[in-house]
């Protein structure tokens, strides 16, 4: 028996807590039988290699990023993003895009998609072997100036030209769409306006849209309230959620997101990247901690976890620098038995 | 649940547990910082005006094995009691029992566990054992109408068995309910459980518990207590513990995280439209303090956040 929706949206709307350091609930729900329901199998997005070291102050020599990526390679993870065509000139980190590209050992099975701003993005990602490309929308506007120095709508018009010179290579792309959850500049965004943005994304051609709560301020109930508008627009099966652990919420929305159905979830291996609106703050949820609860509610991946952590420890120790992964941290230090 | 692990709490096997683990023989006799009372009033006091209605000051264990508690006395006798919050202790036996009351104590708890070796090596005695200790303390505190509140350790594994049969987390939960314990706290005590176990094991007790008598005690050894505990909130489970700042890290994983931090709890909670009464930031103030006075950095990714954020979180 499913969760639906309503349930879900009535539980988050109605309850009273009176809290302590123990939070106390004034009214009871006792008239509804929850029965939890989750997809057999999640796809997981590693974005470490791309959104994860682009948000690392250190450039990374490009031989480190391909090693890391072949190590991701060998994990399971069946999409992991490698790079942005983007000009070096402003995503330095990106510089050696071609490089990275073609120096990379491709598993077979799996995808290796590309950041594709522009046409000219395109065109060279294609030179360098791109077989799948990405383009990034935003459902702010004040973020969509202030990132890309266009309207949304003026991103649309790059965005079509990229997806039909895709559609004529047959190559796939996947569109995001950022703040979904909140705006550094704007605050609260309208989940009818996310929602208009990923449809024309979808219906440009698109396969997937990746929602992404690009500050990581959104909970539960933001989450819930977003993917409800969004999913009247799009197909559940093309969603996929990109959360933030910024404000510690990433993995709660992301269990809200698989209740509703979605089962892609982008993460980056030991929570590469932080936030670049909250300095020192994390950024990306890590790929081993969204593993850790997946498998824990018996949904398959297909991922490794051990491997992905000996990746994590690689990187972080390349870039001289913790973990963001609990999972990672607990079990370079656990000395209890986790075999349950 | 305080700084303290619950490892040490009711030690009774001192040489045992510094022999297993010779990091805890350092951080009790060489490393601990140990907190001023001065400083612990301070915190209780800056919680006491947060809206909170329930903080646990502290715990009348033996000082020779919980150096942190040592002031136990002097902490609940020198706070400011608001009078819309309660201040239980923990009280392991009925010596502390005594002395919590002489002290003013006016709630208390006990902790029991859902693992038998946990139970032999934290407190030196089987599960029926300690059963029989909190009943002593339940009945001294039923004589004197203080409320007593039973935590179950190791609810959702435990680092010495590993997996816990929800039966005998259900077992215990049940006893020390029909035994007297207003509350039952389920504690995922290495913070190994997620979303998956922390439904089997709670359709399991609220078969013998009333699921408003339950809490859910969620550590974030693994990154899993916000899923946890949302999964329980869906459950209907309306008690949530925390600790400011996320205070306490793990034992069994030296560097690794302990408690879930308040804010981040109430952030989640708040976000869901959940009221809780607490004020956030005073939360947040109270745990920039304590962790100023213990020289570390926060465990709450919201406080951290809010500390360097230069975006807009009004939403």
């Amino acid at each position: 028996m499913s969760l639906h929706l309503n349930d879900i949206a009535s539980l988050y709307l109605g309850s009273k807590v009176s809290a302590g350091l123990r939070l106390k609930v004034i009214h009871v729900r006792n008239n509804m039988t929850w029965r939890h329901a989750y997809p057999e199998f999640v796809k997981i997005v590693e974005v470490g290699p791309r959104d994860g070291l682009q948000n690392e102050k250190e450039i990374v020599p490009t031989g480190v990023k391909i090693q890391l990526i072949d190590m991701l390679s060998g994990t399971g993870l069946s999409v992991i993003e490698v790079t942005s065509f983007v000009s070096s000139k402003w995503v330095p980190q990106m510089a050696d895009h071609t490089d990275v590209l073609r120096g990379i050992q491709k598993a077979s099975n799996v995808q290796y998609p590309v950041l594709t701003p522009n046409l000219q993005g395109f065109q060279d990602a294609v030179a360098a072997g791109a077989t799948e490309v990405a383009v990034f929308g935003s459902a702010s506007e004040t973020f969509s100036k202030k990132n890309i120095n266009c309207s949304v709508d003026e991103s649309m018009l790059r965005f079509e030209e990229v997806i039909n010179a895709a559609k004529k290579r047959q190559i796939p792309v996947r569109g995001y769409v950022s703040c979904a959850l909140g705006c550094p500049h704007e605050g609260h965004i309208e989940p009818s306006k996310v929602a208009e943005v990923a449809k024309r994304l979808y219906e440009m051609g698109c396969y997937e849209i990746s929602l992404g709560d690009t500050i990581g301020i959104g909970t539960p109930g933001s989450m819930l309230k977003m993917l409800q508008r969004v999913m009247k627009d799009v197909p559940i099966n093309a969603l996929a959620v990109h959360c933030h652990d910024t404000y510690g919420q990433a993995l709660p929305n992301i269990l809200t997101a698989l209740q509703m159905g979605v089962s892609v979830v982008d993460s980056a291996v030991a929570g590469l990247g932080g936030c670049p609106y909250a300095q020192g703050s994390s950024g990306n949820v890590s790929t081993e901690d969204v593993l850790y609860m997946l498998h824990g509610m018996g949904i398959e991946t297909g991922v490794n976890i051990a491997k992905v952590i000996e990746a994590g420890s690689f990187i972080c120790s390349a870039l001289s620098r913790k973990t963001n992964s609990k999972v990672a941290q607990a079990r370079s230090t656990a000395c209890c038995d986790e075999s349950l």
